[in-house]
């Protein structure tokens, strides 16, 4: 949920990162909290298990600059992708003003993607955020590997609607800002048409 | 169920939150107090917050609640009134105001449970009606624009957005 304070001429926005598990959500906010000014940034927090699975979630503040005077926050989380972790990832989804759908390219994930995306639609619904509203950008990840689906085919199981989208290898850190800048960009066109 | 409407906080909203949480924490007699909009943000604060990472523990402590309301259900239950942290030095008390918005009250060694707990509870009614007057204004621009503590954000361009990031 957007929260505008005049008072203290702040914008807060948070952004969720989605998709199946092992898509590297997680992954891309390390690699944003790597290159980011140290004073842009507050702790990256993962609660995570003991193999580095995200367990409920990963959390970065950025607070990159200002906008017209008005400090303006992005707080990004990750959820968890693993299956048997959903009712952690509806929780996630509360209050979210967009979304980044990670997606992996391999051909096995599929149908994992598939599923994660009708999942995450479902879970906005359930939090009273209309899915074919929220702003939403996608990336294809994993773009490095051998077995990868074509982008053509991925873009027809995955974005229907033509929105944003962007190829990544986020362990590289290839694409990653591009999808950050996108969603953050959506996000405040968004924000506008509400003051 | 009704969509949450994005919050917006004015000057004198903030004065009045302030006020208000300035004498929770005063008479709670607790170290410090945090209001956590129930996405993770931080709304406003009171007492001795100098020393504490603020925007993690605002972020940490919705998860938190959201965990222990999602516990409650799968139990039957409609909510836990609040989810208590015990440290040796330090206690964490989380409750809900209504379902907008998480009050954090920090607890010393001069603290005593059962005071916060009673305070907690007075105090929540007098959030939950400012909460409730905010969730019902109208939120728009062109109200907005003619007062000075109501200044209009203006247009957001992606160029502004761009230049946040910076080059890189
Ligand atoms: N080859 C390759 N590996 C990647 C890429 N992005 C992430 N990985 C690797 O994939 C694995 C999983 O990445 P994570 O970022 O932990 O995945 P996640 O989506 O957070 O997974 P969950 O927390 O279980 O939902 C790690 O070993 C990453 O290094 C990529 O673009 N290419
Ligand atoms: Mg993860």
């Amino acid at each position: 949920m957007s929260f505008i304070n005049y008072a203290a001429r702040e914008i807060n926005c948070k952004l969720v990162y989605y998709g199946p598990g092992l898509c590297g959500k997680t992954t891309n906010l390390q690699h944003i909290y790597k290159r980011v000014d140290p004073g842009a940034k507050g702790k990256l927090i993962s609660l995570a298990t003991e193999t580095e699975r995200t367990l409920f979630f990963d959390f970065l503040p950025l607070e990159l600059g200002t906008i017209r005077g008005f400090k303006t926050r992005f707080h990004l989380y990750t959820v968890p992708g693993q299956i048997f972790y959903e009712a952690s990832r509806k929780l996630i989804l509360k209050g979210a003003d967009g979304v980044v759908f990670v997606a992996d390219s391999q051909i096995e994930r599929v149908e994992a993607n598939i599923q994660s995306l009708a999942d995450m639609r479902q879970h906005l619904g359930d939090q009273g955020i209309d899915p074919d509203k929220i702003p939403l950008v996608l990336q294809y990840n994993k773009r490095d590997l051998p077995n990868v689906t074509p982008i053509d085919e991925l873009q027809k199981a995955l974005n229907p609607r033509n929105l944003p989208w962007f190829e990544a290898v986020a362990s590289q850190g290839i694409g990653v800002f591009e999808t950050l800048k996108a969603i953050a960009k959506v996000v405040m066109q968004e924000l506008q048409k509400k003051t | 169920m009704r969509p949450i409407a994005d919050l917006v906080i004015y000057e004198e909203d903030l004065s009045r939150i302030n006020a208000c949480l300035s004498a929770l924490q005063r008479k709670a007699r607790s170290a410090a107090i945090l209001l956590i909009d129930t996405s993770g943000q931080l709304i406003a604060s009171a007492g001795a917050t100098d020393g504490l990472d603020t925007t993690p523990l605002a972020s940490l402590a919705a998860g938190s609640i959201a965990a222990a309301g999602a516990l409650a259900q799968l139990l039957g239950e409609k909510e836990f009134s609040f989810v208590f942290y015990d440290g040796e030095r330090k206690r964490l008390h989380l409750s809900l105001i209504g379902s907008r918005a998480i009050l954090l009250v920090l607890l010393d060694q001069n603290s005593a449970v059962a005071l916060v707990r009673l305070q907690v509870k007075k105090f929540s009614r007098e959030m939950e009606d400012i909460f409730t007057e905010l969730s019902r204004r109208p939120n728009s621009g062109a109200e907005g624009k003619s007062s000075p503590s109501k200044p209009a954000i203006g247009e957001i361009t992606d160029d502004d957005v761009e230049n946040l990031f910076g080059k890189g």
